[in-house]
């Protein structure tokens, strides 16, 4: 191991090599199977019922395994690797292929997409029992793996952009997947519609990669990047962000994430935590070496990232909703990886995008755990005292918890910490700040969210009969809950660790920047300081809902008056969206269709009814029609006439 | 007889049939929906027999017609052409059988509107001499207008007379405008007419003149009012193959003459008219939005799509008027499929409305399946035929005009929200109403109707390559005297 991670260290690019031989010859397969399980699974669902979860779960696992390869060979031999696949479109002088791209963070998102893939596959088999379109749910799943993996995959920024649609298909389908309830089915549109609006700007985007580079090709774009003007970096890094803000849930784009926890809870775990919404990061560390060419762009996206991460967790503060509270911790998380792209941060964003796949996984799939157990009620007022009822979702939880509240050594405090130390050294003195009071409020809200489930009495109605859930569900979260203690420490324990070289060769650089820390603190101090945070947040939940007595339910809560309020209607901003663009865009669309009927229309009516009203001069208004038509191309004939007679004569 | 000839007497000669034959309502049909599979294995033996590596008008085919004033019957295909006459060819047994028992009455006179139909529209793409081609044109409205005007709704005379009246007087002013090239040549033949030199005010009236007649066709916004019109009242048949193939005349027509012939005129007017697309896709976009009628949203959709072509056309760069003709075909295969299954819901429910529907899914799903896939086509998705003709469009047009470029992108945005709100309301929550609950599913003829053209959205959405190879030497051609005209 170490031998190789030297030779990385040594190469600072990557050798391009085509792929001909090894696991990366047929790396082809690994979209293509899921994909044929989706089409195999919706053929067979009538005859196989839930026995169809196999084909779907079999395909999973064939990926998993395949990837597994892929991403060894890449660790045992780096380089960019090239797997030559036929031409998608040729459109006159545009043409892009299907072309893979594997290098070192293919690898690392492969690995993390068909890993927790597989096992949200198989959570589901416990967890969708008894559902009347189970064996669609598989489907589905199979589907949006193939698009997931299309979109890490693709050598090109419009393939990534297919899988990137493909995606937020898969997230429609599930978000609405029980359809019968209007709103959920609201909530899959909302999804589509707002992440339509940050196509556009991906899309923009491509155009102006390809006015500029007269590619879209990433190896030619990065490879261009070096030559690009700084202003030119920032509008396509800008417009990049555009889209990238869509997609992982960023200000101002995050209001479809909340909204889209009325989905299945393994989607939620798999499609809107650990992977989907990380695709936005994947592209701007993908996009990495155009970033670094301009400062301007790097500190917007440090802005929104800062941002959202506080605004999110000062939102999740007050929600009382076992998912939705996990919602906005995942857009606040997010925004610690978008910190990480701004600052230049690139495998910190990375390194906590795996470790976040990991815990906010574990959590999602407990938080399911539990509504199972709770007949999916979902309000944590009605909870508590869970822990002797569930003792691996507590045991599990409570890895989670310690994960994401940055407690050392657990997964989340080294990525997270990485971050934040990175922000300050690279000189963003002002998003180190919010970044840290972020990390408390997380530490804070994620500990609401523990005590309430799980500690204290047990709050849940009469009628409610917690049970631990069945093995499909718990081996998952024990799995993801090893990962969450020591996947941190295995894979970056220190800085610059073995997954920082590792991903070395495939982001940008910002030594060309010239970026110097914030102030005289040390690494050492800002860990310590990191740590503090967490122990700030742990211990303030701790006393506002673990020495409090709280039997009296939602009204104990300590924060209470206008403050509180604005918290819980999360800042209002979905009514000034509903205001701006369902108010406004409605009455522009209703004048746009009266002016249709209306004028455009009217004066054509007008001018029709002189001409019908001359034709019932003949009385012939019905029939006349075809005969004056006739009698039109009689004349039309007489007058070919007379121009070949005037040729002529 | 050769192939092209063969392929447009083929459709002729069963209505011929039809018409004096004494077979009954089945016969009939069979007679019909065999000929129009014949015409359909003619014009892919047409397709084998094509050099694609040739971009100019190949398989020559000519008879004399009129020697005196030099018209003769001249047939010839390029990739354009190609491309949209199996289009035609492809939709047409489609059409038949899709309407096999929900004509009513007069299914005879049905079949023999639509066949008659279908050659006059072959004998546009084909012709090569211009008098022909006014012929066929300006033909192929009498049996479109009979199909609205007697199968059609309760507002089919209307809706007929618009668009009789709309289509004729842009085609009247083409004609004055073909003689006038007339009279410069001395014949009707395309090439020759082509080779013409005109001083630039000469292209700016005859360019105009032209324009006017395929805009209303398109129909390009603001001459696009008989459109929702005549596809509300128009049978399911007549609005498939209207969406599908009729359209494409006007857009046919701009690609075939208005830019080669005029190119001075073309290069001058291009801004216009691409400002003009941009401005039809975000108003026809917007405009279906408020519709009540799931019918009538369509056809608005239609205004904004056949923006996107031509947005793509009038962009005069080898990627963006190339997607404009695969996305011809696209809009046919998406819009046509959106028509039929309109069709299959109002044979069972009689409305159009869209507030009368809802939480269908549950009840209907394989038309719920099929409906959200031809919709994710018509809105673009990658993967699917819409995305591999907006796409380069839309970076084609970037290339000459950035603003106009992202504009148009918002249309995407638009289709998005006026495909997926409707979606919702019909097909997603509660299935409420006895109506609701007695809608029954597709029966196996529908589905065999919807299985080619959900087939080809899809590989068309893989692999386009086939229909580009098609097309991209003759846009080449299409685009060389414009290249000089720079």
């Amino acid at each position: 191991m170490t031998t190789v991670l030297l030779a990385a260290e040594a190469a600072a690019v990557n050798e391009v090599v085509r792929a001909t031989a090894g696991a990366t010859n047929a790396a082809w397969l690994i979209p293509v199977i899921p994909v044929i399980g989706f089409v195999l699974v919706l053929l067979t669902s009538r005859m196989l019922r839930e026995r169809s979860a196999v084909i779907a779960i079999a395909a999973a696992a064939a990926t998993f395994v395949l990837a597994a390869a892929v991403a060894w060979q890449v660790i045992s031999d780096p380089a960019s690797y090239l797997r030559a696949l036929p031409v998608w479109i040729n459109a006159g002088e545009f043409e892009v292929t299907f072309t893979l791209l594997i290098d070192q963070l293919t690898a690392v998102m492969l690995l993390i997409v068909t890993g927790v893939g597989l096992l949200v596959h198989i959570y589901s088999v416990g967890y969708m029992h008894g559902d009347d379109r189970y064996a669609r749910f598989f489907a589905y799943l199979n589907l949006f793996l193939a698009s997931m993996l299309i979109l890490v995959l693709g050598s090109n920024l419009l393939t990534l952009f297919l899988g990137w649609e493909l995606v937020g298909l898969s997230s429609y389908l599930l978000i609405g997947f029980w359809f019968e309830k209007t709103e959920y089915a609201t909530a899959a549109k909302k999804a589509f519609i707002t992440n339509r609006v940050g196509d556009v700007s991906f899309m923009v985007a491509m155009f102006f990669a390809f006015a500029t580079f007269g590619t879209l090709d990433m190896l030619g774009i990065l490879d261009g990047a070096a030559n690009l003007s700084s202003s030119a970096a920032f509008i396509l890094t800008a417009l990049l962000l555009g889209g990238a803000v869509a997609k992982s849930a960023q200000i101002p784009l995050y209001v479809w994430l909340p909204d889209a926890m009325a989905g299945p809870t393994p989607v939620s775990a798999l499609i809107h935590a650990a992977t989907m919404v990380t695709a936005g990061v994947y592209l701007m560390v993908r996009m990495s070496p155009v970033v670094v060419g301009s400062l301007d762009a790097m500190t917007l996206i440090a802005w929104i990232g800062a941002l959202t991460a506080l605004m999110a967790a000062l939102i999740a503060v007050r929600q009382d909703d076992i998912k939705k509270i996990l919602a906005y911790s995942t857009v606040s998380q997010l925004g610690f990886m978008f910190i990480g792209v701004g600052v230049g941060a690139f495998r910190e964003g990375i390194f906590h995008l795996v470790t976040h796949a990991f815990f906010k996984g574990l959590l999602f799939l407990a938080a399911g755990s539990v509504m199972h157990a709770m007949a999916n009620r979902t309000d944590i007022w009605q909870m508590g005292g869970l822990r002797k009822l569930m003792p691996i979702t507590f045991y599990t939880s409570m890895v989670g918890w310690l994960a994401i509240a940055g407690v050392p050594p657990f997964a989340g405090f080294f990525s997270k910490d990485q971050i934040l130390t990175e922000a300050y050294m690279h000189g963003f003195g002002a998003i180190w700040a919010i970044g840290l009071f972020a990390a408390v409020l997380t530490a804070f809200y994620m500990s609401r969210w523990f005590f309430l489930v799980f500690l204290g009495e047990a709050r849940h109605p009469a009628d409610a009969h917690p049970h631990e859930s069945p093995r499909s569900m718990t081996v998952p979260l024990v799995i993801l809950g090893v990962l969450s203690v020591f996947g941190g420490l295995a894979l970056n324990p220190v800085h610059h660790g073995p997954l920082y070289n590792f991903l070395g060769p495939a982001v940008g650089d910002t030594a060309a920047l010239g970026l110097t820390p914030a102030g005289p603190m040390s690494e050492p101090m800002l860990i310590a300081i990191a740590i503090l945070a967490a122990a700030v947040g742990i211990g303030l939940a701790y006393f506002a809902y673990l020495r409090r007595d709280i039997s009296i339910g939602r009204l104990s809560e300590p924060l209470r008056g206008r403050g509180a309020e604005l918290l819980e209607r999360k800042f209002f901003v979905d009514e000034l969206y509903e205001a701006i663009f369902v108010t406004f865009g409605g009455r522009l669309a209703r004048t746009a269709a009266w002016f249709d009927t209306r004028v455009i229309d009217g004066i054509v009516d007008g001018v029709g009814a002189v001409a019908i009203s001359t034709g019932r001069v003949s009385r012939r208004a019905q029939t006349g029609l075809v005969r004056n038509y006739v009698a039109v191309v009689v004349a039309g004939a007489l007058v070919v006439l007379a121009v070949v007679l005037a040729r002529v004569v | 007889m050769g192939l092209i000839t063969l392929t447009i007497v083929l459709p002729l000669a069963g209505a011929l049939l039809l018409s004096v034959s004494r077979y009954g309502e089945i016969g009939s049909k069979i007679i019909a929906l065999a000929t129009s599979l014949l015409t359909f294995a003619a014009s892919l033996a047409l397709l084998a027999s094509f050099n694609l590596a040739d971009g100019s008008l190949q398989l020559v085919e000519q008879m004399a017609w009129i020697p005196a004033i030099g018209a003769s019957i001249s047939l010839a295909v390029d990739g354009v052409s190609l491309a949209l006459i199996l289009l035609t060819t492809f939709l047409t047994p489609l059409i038949l059988l899709a309407s096999w028992d929900t004509v009513g009455d007069r299914v005879k006179g049905y079949l023999i509107a639509f066949l008659t139909l279908e050659a006059a529209v072959l004998g546009v793409f084909a012709a090569t001499d211009l008098l022909l081609f006014y012929v066929f044109f300006e033909f192929s409205l009498v049996p479109m207008y009979l199909i609205i005007g007697i199968w059609g709704g309760a507002q089919r005379r209307y809706a007929a007379i618009k668009f009789f009246l709309y289509t004729l007087a842009g085609g009247l002013v083409m004609l004055v405008a073909i003689l006038y090239l007339y009279a410069q040549a001395g014949t009707f033949d395309y090439e020759t007419i082509r080779q013409l030199s005109l001083g630039a005010t000469e292209q700016r009236w005859l360019f105009a003149a032209f324009v006017v007649a395929f805009a209303v066709k398109v129909p390009l916004f603001p001459v696009h009012t008989w459109l929702p019109d005549a596809h509300t009242e128009a049978p399911t048949g007549g609005s498939v193959f209207l969406a599908g193939v009729l359209l494409k005349m006007g857009t046919f027509g701009l690609i075939r003459y208005a830019l080669p012939i005029f190119p001075d005129a073309t290069v001058e007017a291009a801004p216009w008219l691409i400002a003009i697309s941009v401005v039809g896709i975000l108003y026809g976009a917007i405009v279906a939005l408020m519709q009540s009628d799931i019918k009538r949203l369509i056809a608005y959709s239609s205004v904004s799509h056949m923006g996107f072509v031509v947005l793509g056309t009038f962009a005069l760069n080898a990627t963006a008027t190339s997607a404009s003709v695969v996305q011809m075909v696209n809009h046919g295969l998406s819009t046509g499929a959106l028509f039929l299954l309109i069709g299959f819901l109002y044979e069972r429910r009689h409305t159009r409305q869209i507030a009368a529907f809802g939480g269908l899914a549950k009840q209907v799903p394989v038309m719920a399946g099929l409906w959200l896939v031809v919709a994710l086509s018509s809105l673009a998705l990658p993967g699917l035929n819409g995305f591999v003709g907006e796409f380069p469009i839309l970076l084609g047009t970037f290339q000459v005009s950035p603003t106009a470029a992202v504009l148009a992108a918002f249309g995407a945005v638009l289709a998005a929200l006026y495909l997926l709100w409707p979606y919702q309301r019909m097909f997603h929550g509660p299935l409420e109403g006895a109506d609701n609950q007695n809608t029954t599913d597709l029966k196996l003829r529908e589905i065999g109707v919807m299985v080619p053209l959900v087939a080809l959205i899809v590989i068309i959405g893989l692999y386009p390559k086939p229909l580009y190879d098609l097309v991209n030497p003759s846009i080449d051609r299409v685009l060389v005297e414009i290249e000089d005209a720079r």
